[in-house]
């Protein structure tokens, strides 16, 4: 009886996850740039971007192996060359085509040397900035990081406090939480796509994440706890779940990058290098405020303390009268809602919106976890502002595409010296 | 839609080298979870130590093919010493955040620009066939029927593939009803009271560990040889398939991983024919643009492995007796 139940849920949830596919087929498609060469297989694309915003109507020229062909960017900034064969070629960038008094500075000029890798296309984008170049020394610089550090750590926070509260309560490592935070951001693009005021757009997709939550636990996790499956099964349940998402994403906005609406405003210069965007300050605002209305929530209200109970002991909550099953769907909507909010925040770090962004911080979100104490909301917090920080800075000295591998690092060294993290009491050691 | 195309493709997947570098990582996967119970996520950073193994040695150092599997062998016992020697200690879902850590620190090492000089960086190593091609016996010339037809080259890979298979799969089958494989079993069911009968457990999770790791890193190195080594290939999502294929198959057996990645690969491979077909010539699918079509595949993959970890956790081989450790 139970059984056939769970299966009719299975069923329901393939259902519902093919109805939400063809709901959302009308997902608008970018308008695609001036194509050039689209006999050949093998491409050279990129973007043109001036201080963030696309730029139109450049002139990009790709010459080589005796082949030269230009293209003019649309007005999305993108332009695509198609090129008989895979081989080194020069990209220029006709500067005439710039605004006024715009020049390509940074390294290498308007002209850039490509070559072909395994695969059949070369992305070369140009990212114009101000055009200032000025020596810094280490310290400003160093400041500079710390604060895109913080920055990235306080929505590292907002993604794994949730993490944690998820393992607290229910002692599940959710693989599929990362892609909640994804989910937020998408969510943000195709209320975007609507062309809705973008506030509102985004307390909406918290709202959608939020409820994805709510579904989430009453579809899978609750039946699943019935079951009694072990938290090995759902481990691996919570795999196929991000699997599942992920490539769900990837359905909709494909595999390309999508951007958010700016929000408008501008830059401030601060403090030598560091120049933060009145989006970056709104959203660490943003951070604080709900991080700290969560804090209030976890310690004041009824539900914050019942859900430390069950994280303490299951047994002893439920036998003093807890709801468990409704403390754990609060536990779920708002770990859900957290990180799509985080995804969002983090869609305008970054910036950008792919498939497959959560994954990408998957094991940040763990490394922030496990380092403050599996199971401890406010040890969540801490470890993810030092994951952050320790992101960020240690580009100073370690190239930037190898930045996470000091946090991955920490992650297994605390696992092995420290398994209860920073705020961890012994009993939540496994 | 030209269904006789279709099904020769499908039944081509199942000699494609890339099917027996999944056959060959599960089944060091079912040495690690099926036989010793250890969780391992970190399968993908076992193959690309042995495809990046296979090809730097080649490439920068000029070994022969055979030099080149021996340093991958090696590769992978250090890398599982490396990650054993802290971790093995640890409870399964620990082991299991570990492992997947330290898979891509090895993946974001190969990826980085910093050792460009020996990794290739983000366009991989490519261009390392000669000396194993040299080593062809086969004529040239084109062999074989209906959709197994190829070049010598391809035999070869297949071939030697074939025979890399039959070993490990000896080894395990061996391995696993041999004393050693009983201690093994033990442990999975129950650490403390093999302890008491005065084993070395760490050692024995230790070996089980190089092992099954061996067997994953040639399973990198049949996956590198017919073609290149692509770091976009050694993502996460590589250990979770070759886990679905293990799961659908059954963990704790020997024929399982076989069945289950054979399996998984003729399902990828007819569903990449037949998606973009049904998208293109109208049906079902016909709103669908080709690229979605082909994404619907690994939607499925995801929602099969929730269905069998839920309803069938043994695999379509498996006995539920054998897999009442998974907690």
């Amino acid at each position: 009886m139970q059984l056939s139940k769970t299966r009719k849920r299975a069923v329901s949830v393939i259902a519902a996850l093919f109805a939400a596919i063809m709901l959302l087929l009308a997902l608008p498609v970018s308008a695609t740039a001036d194509e050039v060469g689209t006999e050949f297989d093998d491409r050279v694309f990129g973007n043109v971007k001036l201080d963030g915003e696309s730029l139109g109507g450049v002139e990009i020229t790709v010459r080589g192996n005796g082949y030269e062909a230009s293209t003019v960017t649309g007005d999305d900034g993108r332009w695509v060359i198609g090129v008989p064969e895979r081989g080194a070629y020069e990209v220029i960038l006709n500067e005439e085509t710039l605004p006024p008094g715009i020049a390509v500075v940074e390294d290498g000029g308007p002209i850039k040397q490509i070559e072909f890798g395994l695969t059949g296309t070369v992305v070369t984008n140009y990212f114009i900035g101000e055009g200032e170049r000025t020596a810094v020394g280490l310290w400003p610089q160093f400041f500079t990081r710390l604060v895109y550090g913080i920055n990235f750590g306080l929505m590292l926070a907002l993604a794994s406090v949730g993490l944690s509260l998820v393992f607290g309560t229910t002692k599940l490592s959710n693989f599929a939480h990362a892609e909640m935070v994804t989910l937020g951001a998408v969510v943000a693009l195709f209320f975007a796509s609507l062309d809705i005021n973008p506030f509102l757009g985004i307390l909406l997709a918290v709202a959608v994440s939020g409820f994805a939550g709510f579904a989430q636990d009453v579809v899978i996790w609750r039946p699943l706890r019935r079951k009694g499956l072990g938290i090995v099964q759902l481990m691996i349940v919570s795999i196929g779940l991000a699997l599942t998402m992920r490539y769900v994403f990837q359905f909709f906005i494909g595999g390309s990058t999508s951007q958010l609406p700016s929000l408008g405003g501008e830059s401030f210069k601060l403090f030598g290098t560091l120049t933060l965007s009145t989006t970056d300050i709104a959203s660490m605002g943003i951070s604080i405020v709900v991080l700290i209305a969560f804090a209030l929530w976890l310690t004041m209200t009824k539900t914050g303390k019942a859900t430390r109970a069950i994280s303490d002991n299951i047994d002893l909550a439920a036998a003093s009268g807890i709801d468990v099953d409704r403390v754990i769907r609060y536990v779920w909507i708002t770990a859900s809602a957290l990180a799509g909010l985080g995804g969002i925040l983090w869609a305008y770090f970054r910036p950008g919106i792919k498939w497959d962004m959560g994954e990408k911080i998957l094991l940040l979100i763990f490394a922030a976890v496990v380092l403050g104490g599996l199971g401890t909301a406010f040890g969540a917090l801490i470890g993810a502002l030092i994951v952050g920080i320790m992101v960020e800075t240690s580009t100073l000295i370690l190239a930037p595409d190898i930045k996470y591998v000091g946090a991955l690092i920490v992650l297994i060294g605390v696992l092995l010296v420290k398994p209860t993290g920073l705020l961890g009491t012994k009993e939540r050691i496994g | 839609m030209d269904w006789i195309q279709i099904l020769s493709n499908t039944v081509e997947s199942i000699l494609s080298p890339v099917t027996f570098a999944f056959v060959l990582a599960s089944l060091g996967l079912a040495m690690h979870f099926g036989f010793a119970g250890l969780l391992n996520f970190g399968i993908a950073g076992f193959m690309a130590i042995g495809a990046y193994g296979y090809a730097i040695s080649v490439l920068r150092f000029d070994l022969p093919w055979w030099g080149g599997m021996l340093v991958s062998i090696a590769a992978a016992i250090v890398f599982a010493i490396l990650l054993g020697a802290p971790t093995l200690r640890l409870r399964g879902d620990y082991l299991a955040i570990v492992t997947i850590a330290a898979a891509e620190i090895a993946r974001l090492l190969f990826l980085t620009n910093t050792f460009d000089d020996f990794t290739g960086s983000a366009s991989g190593l490519f261009g390392y066939h000669d000396s194993f091609r040299a080593a062809n016996p086969i004529p040239e010339g084109t062999y074989g029927f209906g959709p197994f037809t190829y070049s010598e080259t391809d035999w070869w890979v297949r071939i030697f593939a074939l025979a890399v298979l039959a070993v490990v799969i000896w080894l395990l089958w061996a391995l696993s009803r041999s004393p050693w494989g009983r201690v093994i079993k033990g442990i999975r069911e129950d650490e403390d009271a093999v302890r008491a009968l005065g084993k070395n457990v760490f050692a024995y999770k230790m070996q089980a560990l190089i092992i099954g790791g061996v067997f994953g890193a040639m399973g990198g190195v049949v996956y590198a040889l017919p073609s290149a080594v692509n770091p976009t290939v050694y993502v996460t999502s590589l250990t979770f398939f070759i886990w679905t294929a293990l799961l659908l198959g059954g963990a704790a057996t020997v024929f399982g991983p076989v069945l289950g990645s054979i399996i998984f690969w003729v399902l990828q491979a007819f569903l990449t024919n037949v998606l973009p077909a049904l998208a293109q010539e109208g049906g079902i699918l016909e709103s669908l643009t080709s690229q979605q079509a082909s994404t619907l595949r690994f939607i499925l993959v995801g929602i099969g492995l929730m269905l069998i970890v839920i309803y069938r956790p043994q695999g379509i081989a498996g006995d539920k007796r054998e897999l009442t450790f998974v907690k």
